[in-house]
């Protein structure tokens, strides 16, 4: 390979958070087309590598674009960065969502340089969690995270901002706390920190000393904290509802997928035995989340709140097809999460616009508003029927195969009456966004909201890139899991479901 | 007799000798800095020209020059340029003994490296004193109330701390009849399992010991002079005595422990497992502590004491480990050079903002981040390789020592450690949150000046000194091969 794709993908925004942070003089305007240019480029770089990825059946399990280095010799960690079927969508995802963010931060006049610098170093992170193979690279972009997260939310947030912003990080730091306890354990049991042999090799390594559960369990926090699974929510709501748009955007959009994609690729391709043994454990939790996620998401009057916590439904369906075990549902659960960065981005980046034109964003004073932005309520409309499940919206696809492949497999015992529990979070949540669609929009024009400004031109651009985005996946959506497939088979396989 | 091998210790005494003429005879004053500064690097040089030689014994066997005190050596050498570069701001506060001030500092330095070569038990102690015996001089160079409270408390309770320490060592003596630490070693060794436990002078002299350099070290529960000395203490000193006092102290404590206790294994076990709890208790303890604390350098005395903590799960690992494994002895010394950047950063930082809104409140750095950036973005990059997140220098330390614990059965006190380190990320944070979030300008309206949001200067070699500290910090984060491979070299030493 002559090109570093994956590091030039990784490492560009960094640099250009460097860049906005001590070129001199540099105006606002500057720092923002600055910002959209090291968020275009791995945009563009990363289409580049999903288009060029090879999608024959030999390439199933294969890692492409690899590259690899000697990092630190004394704990035998590489500089190891490669994509296969599984990581590939999110990194596309988290470059699309990155470059997005960029445009709907457009508006953004308080630090600016600060605001772009943590935004574009949160994307290098992100990215990084997705792209490295080492244990150790993996555990220090994950925790790199916290830090441009907890700033971006305590000064450009909003309410409890700071409360949430230090809620958002003692969570997350304590889940990466016990996966780090569990990474050494592993690196001790097994002396290597590379992510595939460690998955290729599975448990037989890891019997002999240590528990593998414990460990399993270990790495499992951090993942369950980040998703979140139902115990461990109560971080989601907080930080997601204070948080300014595009971090709201990025938190639901790609962040909380860093869970998921750590669940698949650490916890059930490292212990698929432990998995196993667990899984009953796991999907109970997953179903409790789809309804209660559900059911508190009803009670919800604040717009971004009852958005922030019907993401904690759909994390259910995720943890639900990823702890069934079955290819099929394995790949729907991956699927759900690209879905539900597209889906819920868009939610957020709407009710973003709507704060910030319409200035209310209490369900029950708000009303009428598809007369005066119609623009907005049209797609604020399309992403609440995907994030629903209609048919032809990638949330259908991927709740269906989640679903179905939670259904029909064969691993988990009583997984045929879960998942049907697990439908009914559906019509819940067909009635929380209908009903959220017909108070915000529909009914009564109110005068006060007269003259509410619609989408502008760039808020358009961001708008439908997004809704092309999700009606890609939906109407086809081999283009994903044509890719997914060949990086979830070797783990199906080991699982032998 | 080989002289040369003292070389760079003599160099500093010469230097201290040398800048206190200069500083009665010239006027110049800034030549004072550069004399001392020279003098490090010239004691460097020696220092590194010694690196890789054969080891040798000086002196009837009292002092090593092995790769472990060359190692330490050049930290400490490290330490002490860093101090002196940011103390020069500092420094006119103390006209007209600076001259004084920077002898001390050489001083102690030289006596912290003695300290790392020694392996006899009277010339560990005399190093010990000397360099406890300058910094009581240093706390109390404001001469204010409070200088002058930390340095009598300093001054007695290291008294009583070197007590401890000598009666300790007196039991061991009387119970082998040896001072050398390899003929401690060797006695020991000779002895059946009956005859070591039949009489309790060498488990008591164990834990006098233990006791003693657990003052040096600020161990729980060893720890009450930290806060107040530290506060009390000129912000330059304190840095000097969070960072250097502390690696003497860590220095002896392997030195001693893993010459003269390795062997057999049962003993090394039992210290090992002592040196766990006084973690787990100093980590949680420290951390817990310094939450409510309001004044800036009364909590990183606090979060030194859980750094202590951490530090000390390496020595948990070096007795727990067959005394041939170094991980716990290169992770510790690794743990330490990251800490000393990290902690000098910090206090530059501190030691820079102080000085011109002149307050230690926590509250008062608010909107620093407007006032002075560049500080500012300093501190808080030290702040979080303080709770050891990437890709600083902390987080990396934290793997390497906490990977050689778990492999030595420790997972339990690593798992109490990373959840300190979250608790940590609490009051840490505080102050970052302080000086980015926070509206400018609270100290000079509460003292009664016109609240100004003016910025912040810096003096250049306070910049100069940060700027090291905080390259260091990332280096040592993001590419640590080449610092850990000196530690694993430097944990190697010589038992004679």
């Amino acid at each position: 390979m002559d090109f570093n794709y994956l590091t030039a993908i990784t490492f560009l925004p960094v640099i250009g958070a460097v860049l906005i942070a001590f070129i001199p003089g540099l105006s606002p305007r500057g720092v923002r087309r600055m910002a959209a240019v090291f968020t275009l480029i791995p945009l563009a770089l990363a289409i580049i590598i999903f288009v060029s990825f090879d999608r024959s059946a030999a390439a199933a399990g294969v890692i492409q674009f690899e590259e690899k280095m000697r990092w630190i010799a004394a704990l035998n960690a590489h500089y190891h960065l490669g994509v296969d079927g599984l990581n590939l969508p999110f990194a596309l995802l988290t470059a699309f969502l990155g470059f997005l963010a960029v445009l709907i931060s457009w508006k953004i006049d308080l630090r600016v340089r600060e605001y772009f610098g943590w935004l574009l170093l949160l994307e290098t992170s992100i990215l990084g969690v997705f792209l490295s193979l080492d244990l150790l690279l993996f555990f220090v972009f994950w925790e790199i995270e916290v830090i441009p997260m907890y700033f971006l939310i305590s000064i450009w947030g909003s309410g409890r901002k700071e409360y949430s912003a230090i809620k958002y990080v003692v969570y997350t730091l304590f889940g990466s706390a016990f996966m780090l306890a569990g990474i050494l354990s592993l690196y001790f049991t097994t002396g290597t920190l590379d992510m595939i042999e460690l998955s290729q090799k599975g448990l037989a390594m890891v019997q002999s000393i240590m528990p593998a559960s414990a460990i399993f369990f270990f790495i499992l926090t951090a993942f369950a904290v980040k998703l979140p699974v139902v115990p461990l929510h109560t971080w989601l709501p907080d930080a997601h509802t204070d948080a300014p748009t595009a971090a709201s955007v990025i938190l639901a959009g790609v962040l909380i997928k860093m869970g998921g994609y750590g669940m698949i690729r650490l916890n059930v391709s490292m212990f698929p035995e432990v998995a196993r043994h667990y899984s009953l454990l796991l999907v109970i939790l997953a179903v409790v989340g789809v309804l209660y996620g559900a059911a508190l998401t009803m009670r919800q009057n604040d717009f971004k709140r009852m958005i922030a916590y019907s993401s904690i439904s759909h994390m259910g369906y995720v943890l639900l097809g990823v702890f069934a075990l079955g290819q099929v549902s394995l790949a729907g659960a991956a699927l759900q999460m690209v879905s539900h960065g597209l889906v819920t981005g868009l939610l957020f980046a709407m009710v973003g616009l709507v704060m910030h034109n319409a200035h209310e964003r209490d369900l029950r004073k708000l009303g009428g508003l598809a007369r005066q932005v119609p623009i907005i309520a049209v797609v604020f409309s399309i992403a609440g029927l995907a994030s629903l499940g209609l048919p032809t919206t990638s949330g259908f696809a991927a709740e269906f195969l989640v679903f179905v492949g939670s259904f029909t497999s064969g691993i988990v015992p009583g997984i045929k009456v879960y998942t049907i529990l697990g439908v009914l979070g559906v019509v819940v949540t067909a009635g929380y966004i209908l009903w959220m669609l017909q108070r915000a929009f529909y009914g009564p024009v109110l005068e006060r909201f007269d003259g509410t400004p619609d989408a502008d031109a760039r808020e358009r651009v961001y708008m439908f890139a997004m809704v092309a985005g999700i009606m890609l996946v939906g109407i086809y959506p081999a283009v994903v899991t044509d890719v997914l497939k060949l990086g979830i088979s070797p783990i199906a396989g080991m699982l032998g479901g | 007799m080989q002289l040369e091998l003292l070389a760079p210790e003599l160099t500093l005494a010469g230097t201290a000798i040398a800048v206190i003429l200069v500083d009665l005879f010239v006027a110049r004053k800034w030549l004072l800095e550069g004399v001392s500064i020279a003098g490090l690097l010239i004691a460097a040089d020696f220092t590194i020209a010694m690196w890789g030689g054969s080891y040798a014994p000086l002196f009837n066997n009292m002092l090593a020059v092995d790769s472990f005190a060359l190692g330490f050596k050049l930290l400490f050498l490290g330490i002490a340029i860093l101090v002196i570069l940011a103390s020069i701001d500092y420094a006119a506060r103390f006209s007209p003994f600076r001259g004084e001030y920077y002898a001390l500092v050489l001083l102690s330095t030289m006596g912290m490296m003695l300290l790392a070569g020694t392996a006899e038990l009277v010339s560990i102690y005399i190093a010990l004193e000397m360099t406890s015996l300058s910094m009581c001089a240093l706390v109390c160079f404001l001469k204010d109330a409070r200088s002058g409270e930390a340095a009598l408390k300093y001054v007695l309770l290291s008294a009583i701390a070197s007590a401890v320490l000598l009666f300790g060592m007196a039991l061991v003596f009387g119970f082998t009849g040896e001072t050398r630490l390899g003929g401690i070693a060797l006695v020991i060794q000779s002895m059946s399992t009956q005859t070591l436990l039949a009489s309790p002078a060498l488990t008591l002299g164990m834990a006098l010991l233990i006791a003693g350099f657990g003052f040096k070290i600020a161990a729980v529960p060893f720890h009450m002079w930290t806060p107040d000395v530290y506060e009390g203490a000129p912000t330059p000193v304190t840095a000097f005595l969070s960072v250097g006092s502390k690696a003497a102290g860590f220095a002896i404590i392997l030195r001693v422990f893993h010459s003269a206790f390795g062997l057999p294994n049962w003993l090394s076990l039992e210290w090992g497992l002592v040196f766990a709890v006084l973690a787990a208790i100093g980590m949680t303890l420290g951390n817990v502590a310094a939450i409510p604390q309001a004044n800036i350098k009364r909590m990183l005395g606090y979060s030194s004491i859980a750094q202590a903590g951490y530090l000390m799960v390496g020595l948990a690992t070096t007795g727990l480990s067959p005394a041939s494994d170094v991980l716990g002895r290169s992770g510790l010394i690794f743990f330490l050079a990251s800490y000393a950047l990290t902690n000098l950063g910090a206090f530059t930082a501190v030691i820079a903002i102080s000085n011109r809104i002149d307050s230690d409140l926590i509250d008062d750095y608010s909107g620093m981040g407007k006032r002075a950036p560049l500080l500012s973005l300093g501190l808080t990059l030290c702040l979080v390789s303080l709770i050891g997140i990437p890709p600083a220098a902390g987080f990396m330390a934290k793997f390497y020592i906490f990977s050689g614990a778990v492999q030595n059965g420790l997972l339990w006190l690593v798992v109490i450690a990373v959840i300190n380190s979250v608790i940590s990320a609490y009051y840490y944070l505080r102050v970052v949150k302080m000086m980015w979030l926070g509206k400018p300008a609270v100290a000079e309206a509460k003292a009664g000046k016109p609240a100004s949001e003016a910025r912040v200067t810096t003096p250049a070699t306070l910049r100069v000194a940060l700027a090291v500290s905080c390259a260091g910090v990332l280096v040592l984060g993001i590419a640590p091969g080449y610092v850990l491979r000196l530690a694993e070299m430097a944990a190697s030493m010589f038992i004679f």
